[in-house]
């Protein structure tokens, strides 16, 4: 019935930009994570998720994307957002995710602000 | 609000199945974009009706898996106002004063990460109501045009 999650992920050097498309659900959500998890353990710590193909999500996902951040503050990695709705940006605020998660606009901006 | 009358009103009752909050935003939608809501307005009414189907959907316990809302469009004089969604279920019920808001400082290392449905749904609409008890749960939320 709901598109299920998408991903593809573009590496530009110590950069790993993942795309969503769909809804980022607990489904969603654990798809992420995992792809995340892969990209840590190849040695990229900066990650950005571009959520431009994501409309809805929920806060099951939400809190999978809590996790990511938890680990890359573990490993001194960022995790970044950048194109979200304006309603998946105001969550994110409610949920007080831009504390510990950069917020982007638009792509072009996330990449110059999260360059080492 | 609470001398308006109802415009306009829509039942409907989903299964506690996977993604089937989703068919509930349809309604959503459609109710909201019939009374000219904004569309960013009506993705808030959206993003709060998933959380509150999911919540019963976790958290209810209730026998017959079913979710039942109901979509009120509330309006003086014929011109439409307010969207009015309840959603109910026949679970369990919990007292909403012994929840503990959820923080990210707390969440970030704490093992369960969840338990934000009802801090979103209360930041994205304009009023929120929980009555809860043995027969079951009715969240009732608000968003005006």
């Amino acid at each position: 019935m709901t598109e299920s999650l998408s991903l593809r992920v573009d590496r530009r050097g110590d950069l790993a930009i993942l795309y969503t498309s769909g809804y980022i659900n607990n489904q969603g959500g654990e798809k992420i994570a995992h792809q995340a998890y892969e990209l840590m353990e190849e040695g990229l710590t900066t990650l950005l998720l571009n959520l431009e193909g994501t409309k809805i999500v929920n806060s099951i996902g939400i809190s999978i994307l809590i996790e990511i951040i938890e680990k890359t503050l573990e490993i001194d990695g960022k995790l970044a957002f950048c194109c979200l709705t304006p309603t998946i940006e105001k969550t994110f605020h409610i949920m007080g995710l831009a504390q510990y998660a950069g917020i982007y606009p638009d792509e072009q901006t996330a990449i110059r602000e999260l360059a080492p | 609000m609470a001398g308006n009358s109802v415009l306009r009103e829509v039942t409907l009752t989903i299964p506690m199945v996977a993604d089937m909050e989703i068919a509930a935003t349809k309604t959503a939608t459609s109710m909201a974009a019939s009374m000219k809501m904004g569309p960013d307005k009506i993705d808030e009414v959206r993003m709060a009706v998933v959380e509150a189907c999911i919540n019963a959907f976790e958290h209810s316990g209730a026998e017959d898996r079913m979710v039942y809302l109901t979509f009120a469009i509330l309006g003086g004089q014929g011109e439409p106002e307010v969207l009015r969604i309840t959603v109910r279920d026949s679970g369990r019920g919990f007292n909403p004063e012994e929840l503990e808001e959820p923080s990210i400082e707390k969440k970030l290392t704490a093992t369960n990460k969840r338990g934000w449905g009802l801090k979103i749904i209360e930041g994205l609409m304009d009023e929120v109501e929980i009555h809860s008890g043995h027969d079951g749960t009715m969240v009732i939320m608000s968003k005006a045009r």
